[in-house]
């Protein structure tokens, strides 16, 4: 570590750590009352668990990035992080906000209330006061970084990770914005939903991964940064537009059937290059660096993302298709591998290049955490198939032959029990990804001796 | 890639890329939002009861069992249509007493299905959430559902 403020990643990484924790133990318990439906449904009823599940999902992506911004940043402009204690005034105001969404969520509390009752758009949940804390919490976090960068080196990777952020900031102002009218409330709703997830989140990714690529792989600066502002610019030109693929059937002009169609097809070349980009560095790269599992969740990342985002995506977008495929289970099992591809792995992908770093010591536990990256991916990826296919037979049951939609239900069970276990898989490999990163000192498994003269 | 493309290049046709696609992208937004007030959603009044309505969704996170044109969590029936499926589109009344006698009669608590909770609104709640589904199920959505299974 060579700079004292980049420990400032750690509390970020091991907060988001502990929600993504909450987050698939969460998701076990929907899947478990997926297949026994009277499972808490007085106590914790679905949809206030789902709540806690998107919820903790995106809260804890949004920290992983702001750790990660943390620990890049200072490295990049070769100077501390302009304030610490701002950075962990930051850090206490989202987690008050967090354990604030949570007790509203689970005891209900101050329903309707406009300031301190949760709201009803789906992800946008959290109550006004928590929305504004999270504005507050925001502006700190723009100001420290910006700050930092603006006095220190400028490169494309701080550039770009700049600009995903303060997309992120501006584009969430839309979640205080809930027109009366439900048409334009949704529309304004995907300018939070989509814009971020699938515009200027791939911005924090693309530079995220750039760097990692930089470290891991050692290949020249100037190439890296190159591909970064190719990769972005596909990612938006195709990503803003591509916002049409839900303008399809809410109440929006036709247009947007062909606009969309046209665009969301294109968001697959983001994610395509991303994928490319990855792979060339690693054979370009004369570096052997030792961190093979960060290296692994950077391949990871890509691949898994431009199978979940792009064909996962591409699969249900044109609109001759997403009209039969509309808000059925392919939308679960895109969403599910989406964003397990391109954020969830990308973050596990930094944490796992951090820590040693920030804990002063050198790469430990390869072993346990590639061991966890292969069960979490394959859980993730059995859960993906099963629920497509649940999701094909839904769609020819219910929108092609017209049977009602909990007689369709009752006949996808055996895919339900099956998403169960690959969800059980993913919790397991979770809980070993932790343990990797946190507990074990050393190595588990000697490292041989061809390993030891590879090494640099 | 050296030869035909240069950093600096990269980083233009990002900026200048991008500013196009939001123009465009906002001329867009201006046009669906005028589309949206002014066709789609003109056949039923947006009325008080239906603004309250629409509270009554959110507060209750009815979101995320059920879809809503489509969209939301996929474990319960899709609403945006429900009016029609009842038969009871164009009857405020029947609306109302059918959506009444539903909510009223959750949870079922019949093992292996699934449970909707017990809501406890009003008689004025209810009027107003059936009267925004009825106005929801009236907007224009490019004839989505493709049938009233939903």
């Amino acid at each position: 570590m060579k700079y004292h403020s980049q420990k400032i990643a750690l509390a970020y990484f091991v907060t988001a750590m502990a929600l993504f924790l909450v987050q698939v133990s969460v998701g076990l318990l929907l899947g478990w009352i997926y297949v026994a439906p009277n499972t808490l449904s007085d106590i914790l009823p679905f949809n206030i668990a789902r709540m806690l599940h998107t919820n903790s999902l995106i809260v804890w992506l949004l920290t992983g990035f702001f750790g990660a911004a943390y620990f890049i940043i200072p490295e990049e402009a070769e100077r501390e992080i302009h304030s610490e204690k701002l950075a962990y005034i930051q850090l206490a105001i989202l987690v008050l906000g967090t354990a604030g969404v949570v007790v509203t969520y689970v005891f209900d509390l101050f329903n309707g209330n406009f300031l301190l009752g949760k709201e009803g758009r789906e992800f946008l949940e959290q109550p006004l006061w928590v929305k504004l804390g999270i504005v507050v919490a925001a502006l700190i976090f723009l100001y420290n970084v910006s700050m930092t960068v603006l006095a220190g080196r400028k490169t494309a990777i701080t550039n770009v990770l700049l600009i995903g952020l303060w997309g992120i900031a501006l584009l969430f102002l839309f979640a205080l914005y809930n027109p009366s009218n439900l048409s334009l409330d949704k529309m304004f709703w995907w300018y939070v939903v989509h814009l971020w997830v699938e515009g200027v989140w791939e911005l924090v990714m693309a530079s995220i991964l750039a760097y990692l690529m930089l470290k891991l792989t050692g290949v020249d600066r100037e190439i890296v940064e190159k591909w970064l502002y190719v990769i972005v610019g596909t990612a938006l030109f195709s990503g803003i537009l591509g916002t049409g693929h839900h303008y399809y059937w809410i109440g929006t002009p036709a247009y947007w059937q062909w606009i969309g169609s046209i665009f969301s097809a294109l968001e697959v070349v983001p994610f395509f290059l991303m994928m490319v980009f990855s792979f060339v560095m690693v054979w370009k790269g004369r570096r052997d660096h030792p961190n093979k599992a960060a290296l692994l969740w950077s391949l990871g990342t890509t691949t898994l993302a431009f199978f979940g985002a792009g064909v996962w995506g591409f699969m249900h977008t044109l609109h001759g298709v997403n009209y039969y495929t509309h808000g059925t289970q392919i939308t679960a099992a895109h969403g599910h591998l989406a964003f397990f591809g391109a954020y969830v792995s990308l973050n596990l992908a930094i944490f796992t290049y951090a820590f040693p770093i920030l804990w002063n010591r050198d790469p430990y536990n390869q072993v346990l955490n590639m061991a966890s990256f292969w069960l979490m991916a394959g859980g993730m990826a059995f859960m993906t198939f099963v629920l497509t296919f649940a999701g094909t037979i839904q769609t020819h049951l219910q929108r092609v032959m017209g049977q009602y939609y909990m007689d369709v239900q009752d006949q996808l069970s055996l895919f339900y029990y099956m998403r169960f276990g690959a969800g059980l898989a993913v919790v397991l490999g979770a809980i070993l990804f932790i343990y990797a990163v946190l507990v074990p000192r050393r190595e588990v498994i000697e490292p041989g001796p061809a390993v030891q003269t590879a090494a640099e | 890639m050296r030869e035909v493309m240069t950093k600096t290049m990269a980083r233009n046709i990002f900026y200048g890329g991008s500013l196009f696609f939001i123009l465009i992208f906002l001329g867009l937004t201006i046009h669906s939002f005028y589309y949206i007030v002014t066709t789609s959603t003109a056949a039923a009044p947006l009325t008080d009861s239906v603004i309250k309505g629409k509270f009554v969704w959110e507060r209750h996170a009815c979101i995320n069992c059920h879809t809503l044109h489509g969209e939301g969590a996929y474990f319960a029936p899709e609403v945006g249509n429900v009016m029609t499926r009842w038969g009871v589109i164009d009857n405020p009344e029947d609306a109302f007493t059918t959506l009444k006698s539903w909510i009223e009669a959750q949870p079922t608590g019949v093992e292996g299905r699934r449970q909707m909770p017990r809501f406890h609104l009003s008689d004025e709640e209810i009027r107003n959430l059936a009267n925004f589904l009825i106005w929801a199920d009236k907007t224009d959505t490019q004839n989505w559902p493709p049938n009233d299974a939903g």
